[in-house]
């Protein structure tokens, strides 16, 4: 076993750890504004595709670069947008909406 | 290990303030309140990795990078502001295939451009293998569930004979792969086809689940997205990738149990049960049973008007018929003449965990006036009237007190110990899960046929009109 993958491996143990404590804390009410910020920090593999795109490579790996550059992007611009849109959203507030707001 | 160059410093320490920021965001979730100041911490989280990966040695040129950024931020925003509430988990699974079309690309790039470090390290060419397999399957397996859930692939689970036997085989091929490739990293056609079967699995995976089980299969994906960016942080030592790769492993994982869970059904299960696939049998054993009590809108009304407190329970039929808002004025209407309202949600109502909470808040509904159910349950014996729109299984008895029952042992709403039972659908067919519903038989249930916020709005219109 290669230092890199035991670094890794604890890195990743704990990270599921620290993962599971912290969502397990978040309500029902919130589950879909966790799944959709999840889905904007994914986004990280923007990470491994700049460099893709950017790096002394090839044209067809330059190519793919940008596809993943561009996918990436969309889901960390989109996801993050959607998360605050959907949070928003929610208020505590009096009475059952006697008061519309538009 | 080697001291680092300044710049290298710099790119890692930028790393591990994005890496905490994004641990102090999940964990603004926790509460609504804190909830958006969460949200800006994980993007200023991935502004600093975003900053720390320009920085990187190896990137020489920026026009094609910043073309990737336009265009994704121009398609990222148009989503992200105009899609509607109630399509949210058709862009959830949507966008668990953007992120693992693009895992899969950064593994091919890497396979095509550093053969060398393939050859050096185990442990890199089965990351790489790993993470476009991954990547693959993630990429096609959320395109069949948007698919489902857009209604342009049917939602009933697609079966043939042999079919989990046949890919329990493509995951054994899938993996033997990626084990010869790590005796002969420099075999392109093995890579390849690990990126064959990837996507061929994503679609015989996910084919067999109906679309009512497909809040667990969306948790599943979010839960490979984030093993495939995993998987790309071992291949290229980054550990950023690996912790949000867990967070989102881990994040996708526990929201699927949660979801089996209140389904009463193991993860095997739903991914391997194909449940679902029998709607006619079941349908026809209720066949000779008791006639449904269907209501007019003025019966409803006349219901409405003499009660004193009611219970909401929204269902994935409200997000089909857009009824979020048309329940709101209901809701006031009724609070408007003395009527107590609450709303009873589900953990499995709608397509996605939390699905109907959103969609209450897009109605500006206070989320104090909704509850769990296990918080919620114990009330309804003393209730006057609970509405339900367009929920199904989730108010079923037969989940209580019918073991021959696919659902039978899920926890269910009790919606039938209410005095009186509205129920919201739109005909007498059997639910998205095809299964036959005694709660619309019951003496003390009326049926009222019809869109439901057509319907909903001629409440409110003979509600005020009186």
């Amino acid at each position: 076993m290669s230092e890199s993958l035991l670094f890794g491996l604890y890195v990743f143990a704990l990270a599921v750890f620290v993962g599971y404590q912290v969502i397990s804390k978040v309500p029902h009410l919130l589950h879909t504004p966790l799944m959709s910020a999840t889905n904007a920090i994914s986004g990280i593999s923007l990470v491994g595709s700049l460099v893709a795109a950017g790096g002394r490579y090839g044209r067809l790996s330059t190519l793919l670069g940008v596809v993943a550059v561009t996918a990436a992007t969309i889901n960390v611009v989109g996801g993050f947008l959607i998360t605050d849109r959907m949070l928003r959203m929610f208020r505590k507030g009096p009475g059952a909406g006697s008061e519309p707001q538009h | 290990m080697a001291t680092l160059s300044i710049r290298d410093t710099l790119i890692q320490l930028l790393y591990l303030a994005a890496a905490i920021l994004f641990v102090q965001g999940l964990r603004g979730l926790g509460a609504a309140k804190s909830a958006r100041r969460g949200i800006l911490y994980a993007e200023i989280g991935m502004l600093f990795a975003v900053i720390g990966t320009l920085l990187h040695n190896d990137i020489i040129s920026y026009q094609w990078i910043l073309i990737g950024l336009i265009a994704g931020s121009a398609i990222g925003t148009m989503m992200g502001l105009w899609i509607p509430m109630t399509k949210m988990p058709e862009r959830i699974a949507l966008s668990h295939a953007f992120g693992g079309i693009a895992v899969a690309l950064v593994g091919i790039v890497e396979y095509i451009e550093h053969m060398d470090l393939m050859r050096e390290s185990t442990l890199h060419i089965t990351a790489t293998g790993l993470e476009v397999g991954l990547g693959a399957l993630t990429f096609t397996g959320s395109l069949m569930a948007f698919g489902k859930l857009q209604g342009v692939i049917t939602g009933k689970p697609v079966t043939f004979p042999g079919q989990n036997a046949s890919n329990g085989l493509l995951i054994a091929v899938t993996l033997g792969l990626i084990g010869y490739l790590i005796y002969s990293p420099d075999s392109a056609w093995a890579f390849y086809a690990i990126v064959v079967l990837g996507t061929v699995l994503g679609v015989s995976l996910v084919l067999p689940i109906g679309g009512a089980d497909m809040p667990v299969v969306i948790c599943l994906l979010n839960s490979y997205a984030g093993l495939a960016a995993a998987a790309t942080g071992f291949a290229l030592k980054n550990n950023v990738l690996i912790i949000c790769g867990a967070l989102d492993g881990g994040s996708g994982f526990l929201l699927g149990m949660m979801m089996s869970k209140a389904m009463n059904r193991s993860f095997t299960n739903v991914l391997f049960g194909a449940f679902g696939a029998t709607p006619e049998a079941a349908a026809a054993t209720a066949g000779g049973g008791p006639a449904p009590n269907v209501g007019t809108i003025d019966d409803s009304v006349e219901v409405l008007k003499s009660a004193r407190s009611l219970i909401v329970i929204p269902g994935y039929g409200m997000a089909v018929s857009q009824a979020q808002h048309a329940v709101r004025d209901l809701a006031a209407a009724l609070i408007a003449q003395g009527t107590s309202v609450r709303y009873a949600i589900h953990p499995v109502a709608g397509r996605m965990p939390g699905h109907m909470n959103v969609l209450l808040a897009e109605a500006n509904v206070p989320y104090d006036q909704l509850y769990d159910l296990d918080l919620i349950n114990d009330e309804f014996t003393t209730v006057d009237v609970a509405l339900v729109v367009g929920a199904n299984d989730v108010v079923n008895p037969a989940a209580r007190n019918n073991k021959q029952s696919p659902i039978y042992g899920m926890p269910i709403l009790n919606a039938d110990l209410a005095r009186s039972v509205i129920v919201l659908k739109r005909s007498l067919n059997p639910g998205f899960a095809g299964i036959e519903n005694e709660l619309f038989v019951r003496p003390n249930t009326m049926l009222v046929l019809g869109d439901a916020k057509r319907t909903i709005l001629s409440f409110t219109a003979g509600l005020k009109a009186s």
